[in-house]
């Protein structure tokens, strides 16, 4: 046992390290002037939400504003020559903690689905499922997503540059201010505080919260790199920060709008009809392909290797995968829109290029995979590997679904059902969930200088267990999905519509109970993986699993060891 | 390629600033012609602001979230039109800001729902959808029934969306709570002066509580005018090929 070597968690709040300077007086004004507004606020607020955000906003201010005396007055000095890991560490947690709630939230309104009578509750209209939708989405997207991403793009950066994060105090209150945002935006959609666009759900003093901390990131992110010390900036580091710079670019422009008041919450989109619909499912896409692939592509790039311990496949394909991603990604909202009053041109454009986006995606799925080149062997004794793995494959197989269903004549029946749901999903918990997971599993003994995880044995449950998740989920939502499509355009043999819409909605309900059964399984392999992640952080190590390699560390100096004849 | 490439790798400020102009140009292509395309939005008459009672009731449909599992575009595919109605115009929601066209269809379309269904249909099935339809998954709204309608900021809703481009005149803006009040009241005083704001507007207590004017109020009025502005029997689609 190790227990006692290392702090679990540092023992002071984290964030409070590194010397004053611009960071510090940045730091205090944001804080400053944010209380003054919240402040302000929460005194005229025209609607009670918006005084209740105010009131969130405040509180967080001077929590921040407590964290940031007492980091002045410890007098800390920071070994600038030394990795930022306690940041990651956090990121970690936090990445932790929101899936657990994000894939929660998705099980109980996944059960609401299919036993309407028992799960809502007529006088708590808080917790319909319209609330509740959104915050599934944006917990496991940004919460989730968005601090997986924080934790490993900061931990990837460092590394690859070999440079201490640029900025002293401003990775911290990138963290935190990245996380107030999960907060209020989720609390917000318990309140009904929403503008209703979809993943761009909330109003816009959050929205310009978020501009803020997100610039810093970006300020951040860019600072380390300028200050690297290798040559080159990894591939990796691209698709990060393609990431940052356009998530920025999109969150801005889908996010315009005209408050009612200064003082109040709603808003009101600056675009209206097929104007807003094309920008919110440019945005809404490239959520998909900047926040969900190009960030995770960064951890593909930089995690499989380390692991597998082999270079990159193909550097000449990481150019072209890059470029053509990046640039052919951008083109595919429209896809979102077939047969709607969206002008056919645009549709045609959007559809053209989400069938060319097949080869890049397929392209950065063969350099992930081919990296395993000489290591293949791995996969049948790292479990952690192995999930990075079947996480490509998904990746592979939702690119390929993805460009189908953007067929006009397929959308023409998928659109609208639950097969859009499972391909999601295919996505999402297959790749990005997978991806995730592995990240935070090789993180964690490496930040906490474990010599492995506390359990391989547990990842291998966790693997298995939400595997068989991922595929009751994905299965049920195509035949739900392709038969309520086929159910919606029956004809009987006098010409007339075979199904009324409820008959449709009641022909789900098994599949809907199966996709639950699929979702409660995901959500026990993540307790699994927080359980034995705990474990490893504590330091401790399931002995009998370890019995093989621990053997030599025990045996007394001196004690006949093989070695090579002289 | 490996060599040139190698600027790129090297500059970090230029790497980002390439990448800003790779990911602009889709975006720019696809969306920028939509403001000035003329052929985007057919010619139609008949489409107006909403009411103040229609939009405070649209807002409650946005805070609810009820574009989750319900869409506003009919397709023009034939057991769509023959389901729900005529195929949704662009026209009919050039004045959504945001647009509710939905992407999932949990529940039926509702682009074309005004009409189709009772008022009293309308709030029993808001308050409990499985009393009316028994195989229905969606949530119940028994709040809205019981819950008065704020009004307090209902003109600055209107002026908000006048500075974003939706046409209400002075005298809408000036009116918008009498409006809203005019709405629910058959033989108040107003009657005229606000049909004359809101052609073709109904005017009734929607929730048969003349005592206050509720959420559901508010809901059933945006639910009932829903598809019903464009007069179809007058629109003429090939006046609009350019």
């Amino acid at each position: 046992m190790t227990a006692a070597q290392k702090p679990f968690f540092p023992s002071s709040l984290p964030g409070l390290r590194g010397g004053a300077g611009g960071d510090v007086i940045f730091v205090a004004v944001a804080l400053l002037l944010g209380s003054l507004w919240a402040l302000t606020t929460a005194a005229r607020a025209v609607d009670p939400l918006m005084g209740a955000h105010a009131l969130m906003f405040l509180v967080a201010f001077a929590l921040g504003g407590f964290a940031l005396i007492q980091h002045l007055s410890a007098h800390k000095t920071v070994d600038e020559t030394a990795y930022e890991t306690g940041l990651i560490k956090a990121g970690v947690f936090a990445s932790t903690f929101w899936g657990i709630a994000g894939f929660l939230v998705g099980v109980i309104i996944a059960a609401q689905l299919a036993f309407p009578s028992l799960l809502y509750f007529e006088d708590f209209g808080w917790t319909n499922f319209g609330r509740l939708r959104p915050l599934h989405t944006s917990a496991v997207i940004f919460a989730f997503g968005g601090n997986v991403l924080l934790a490993t793009s900061f931990y990837v950066v460092q590394r690859t540059s070999r440079a201490r994060l640029w900025g002293g105090l401003l990775p911290w209150f990138v963290f935190w201010g990245y996380n107030l945002f999960i907060v209020i935006a989720a609390t917000g959609y318990l309140m009904g505080i929403t503008q209703s666009k979809e993943y761009a759900e909330p109003e816009w003093y959050a929205d310009l919260w978020l501009t803020i901390v997100w610039v810093a990131y970006l300020l951040v992110f860019l600072g380390t790199i300028l200050k690297r010390k290798e040559p080159h900036i990894y591939v990796a580091n691209w698709f990060y920060l393609a990431f940052i710079v356009t998530v920025a670019m999109l969150h801005v422009v889908n996010n315009l709008a005209m408050p009612i008041s200064p003082f109040g919450s709603r808003s009101y989109s600056l675009f209206a009809g097929v104007q807003d619909a094309l920008t919110q499912w440019w945005y809404g896409h490239n959520a998909v392909g900047f926040f969900l692939t190009a960030g995770f592509l960064g951890i593909m790039y930089y995690f499989i290797p380390k692991k597998a311990e082999r270079p990159v496949f193909s550097y000449r394909l990481s150019i072209i995968h890059f470029w053509a991603l990046i640039f052919i990604y951008i083109w595919a909202g429209p896809h979102h829109l077939h047969y709607t009053a969206l002008p056919e041109w645009a549709q045609t454009l959007g559809m053209t290029f989400s069938i060319m986006l097949w080869m890049p995606s397929w392209g950065g799925m063969i350099n992930g995979l081919m990296t395993l080149s000489g290591a293949w062997d791995k996969l049948r004794t790292d479990p952690v590997l192995r999930m990075m793995v079947v996480s490509v494959a998904f990746y592979g197989m939702s690119t390929f679904e993805g460009p189908l269903m953007s067929i006009r004549a397929v959308n023409s029946l998928s659109h609208y059902t639950d097969w859009t749901i499972g391909h999601v999903h295919s996505g999402a918990l297959g790749w990005v969930g997978y991806i995730s997971f592995g990240a935070i599993y090789c993180l964690t003994p490496w930040l906490w200088g474990r010599r492995d995880l506390y359990s391989k044995k547990l990842v291998e449950w966790h693997f298995w267990v939400s595997t068989l998740g991922i595929l009751l989920y994905i299965t049920s939502m195509w035949v739900s999905g392709i038969m309520q499509g086929l159910m919606w355009r029956a004809y009987n043999e006098f010409g007339f519509l075979e199904f009324s819409f409820v008959e449709t909605v009641e022909a789900m309900h098994p599949y809907y109970i199966i996709r639950m059964v699929g979702g409660l399984l995901f959500l026990a392999g993540a307790f699994i993986m927080a359980y034995n992640l705990w474990r490893t952080a504590r330091g401790d190590i399931r002995e009998s699993e370890y019995a093989e390699d621990r053997a030599p560390v025990g045996a007394p100096a001196g004690a006949p060891v093989a070695a090579p004849a002289e | 390629m490996l060599e040139k490439h190698k600027f790129l790798e090297k500059n970090g400020l230029i790497l980002t600033v390439a990448t800003l102009l790779v990911v602009a140009v889709g975006g720019i292509v696809e969306i920028a012609p939509l403001f000035y395309l003329e052929s985007t939005i057919e010619k139609v008459k008949g489409v107006r602001p909403y009411s103040p009672l229609e939009l405070a009731g649209r807002d409650i449909y946005i805070r609810e979230g009820c574009y989750v599992c319900h869409s506003q575009m009919v397709r023009p595919l034939r057991d769509e039109v023959e389901r729900y109605g005529h195929y949704s115009l662009a026209a009919e929601s050039m004045y959504d800001h945001p647009f509710q066209w939905g992407s999932k269809r949990s529940g039926p379309d509702l682009a074309r729902v005004g009409g189709k269904y009772s008022d009293a249909w309308h709030q029993e099935h808001l308050i409990n959808p499985r009393a009316v339809v028994p195989e229905s998954i969606m949530p119940p709204y028994k709040f809205l029934n019981e819950k008065a309608l704020d009004t307090s900021t209902i003109r600055a809703k209107l002026v908000a969306n006048r500075r974003v481009g939706v046409p209400y005149t002075d005298e809408m803006i000036d009116n918008a709570m009498r409006d809203l009040r005019a709405q629910v009241e058959p033989l108040g005083d107003d009657y005229d002066a606000f049909l004359a704001r809101y052609p073709k507007a109904q005017i009734r207590d929607f929730d048969g509580n003349p005592r206050e004017i509720t959420e559901m109020d508010a809901m059933i009025a945006y639910l009932q005018v829903l598809g019903t502005m464009v007069d179809f029997s007058t629109y003429e689609p090939e006046a609009n090929y350019r």
